[in-house]
């Protein structure tokens, strides 16, 4: 690896406090809440990938597909409930979503 | 050193945007610059020598993830700017929390280093003769074959969990029912008429009596079944 492995971990731990922020912003739009969590997803695969290139080890790979394979998943099903969500109740405000409990 | 410098550029541009996916006024905005990010983070990955997973990146994020996000951004006619409220009042929150998060994550940062045997524990060893991707399918298709088969389950199950939370039957749909096809016969929808000769298409009324006051002679010849709403 051409670049040391700190310069990884300060940009994903950057890239992970940023998504965090963004969470906390934007606490009414649960699409942006969305993104952030892609966001913080992208920072443990940076750190994963990081380790992986500096160690020499190939199951840090492994383990970033798997994140990746989660993401996208919980990215679907997050934004078809947003879908729902949007039509039975006409916006998508998080502090609204307590109607949905039992 | 080329390397190096494309790493900052690189990395610079990944938190730029990424920044602005958080603060940006329209969800669109946002998304484009999500997209920008993925493709920086793909070139990171690039950096350290995870081709494979780079492209895969680029594949799935940008290809079907971003797409997702952009397109029910644009399908929900949502009041962005009434949710964009109370953004003043949370902002100095998330900024403590988040500057102690930094502050944190640089304290591990700088106060850790590898243990003397990391190299002697480690599952697999990158193999120097084969590229990127064909060491990663030689693990991920034989040591993490469940694994792998466990992810493909997670999709389906995220795959059928969208579709089914998404479907919903329009009381105005107009559906196929082949049990009904199937079963009709001819004489409901088939009348043989006795045609005079000469007499015009007007006069018998083929197909549906006519609207209105019928013309003499029509009535009787008008074909009952046939605008009977089905």
């Amino acid at each position: 690896m051409p670049v040391g492995l700190g310069h990884y971990l300060a940009v994903s731990a950057i890239l992970l406090v940023l998504g965090v922020f963004g969470i906390f912003l934007n606490r009414k739009n649960v699409i942006i809440i969305l993104m952030s969590i892609e966001l913080i997803l992208l920072s443990v695969n940076l750190n994963l990938v990081a380790f992986s290139a500096s160690l020499g080890d190939l199951v840090g790979q492994v383990f970033t597909m798997f994140v990746l394979t989660v993401a996208a998943a919980e990215a679907a099903i997050g934004l078809a409930i947003v879908v729902v969500y949007f039509r039975n109740r006409g916006s998508i405000e998080v502090e609204d979503v307590t109607m949905m409990k039992g | 050193m080329i390397a190096t410098i494309g790493f900052y550029v690189f990395a610079v541009i990944l938190l730029a945007s990424a920044t602005m996916v958080v603060t940006a006024r329209n969800p669109v905005h946002s998304v484009l610059f999500l997209i920008l990010a993925f493709f920086n983070a793909a070139a990171l990955f690039l950096i350290a020598g995870a081709e494979f997973l780079a492209m895969i990146l680029v594949i799935v994020y940008v290809g079907a993830v971003a797409v997702l996000f952009l397109f029910v951004v644009m399908m929900l006619d949502v009041n962005f700017a009434e949710l964009r409220e109370g953004i003043q009042r949370y902002a100095p929150v998330g900024l403590v929390v988040g500057l102690i998060l930094l502050f944190e994550l640089g304290l591990v940062l700088t106060g850790w280093h590898f243990a003397p045997s990391a190299a002697e524990i480690r599952m697999s060893p990158t193999p120097t003769a084969l590229s990127n991707t064909a060491a990663l399918g030689n693990v991920l298709y034989t040591r993490y074959i469940f694994l792998f088969q466990l992810a493909g389950l997670i999709l389906l199950v995220a795959m059928i969990g969208a579709i089914v939370l998404t479907l919903r039957e329009r009381g105005t749909a107009r559906r196929q029912r082949i049990g009904r096809q199937n079963a009709r016969q001819p004489e409901e929808t088939l009348a043989m008429l006795n045609v005079a000769v000469g007499a015009g298409i007007d006069e018998i009324g083929i197909l549906r009596p006519l609207p209105g006051p019928a013309p003499a002679g029509a009535e009787s010849h008008a074909l009952p079944h046939a605008a009977e709403p089905h």
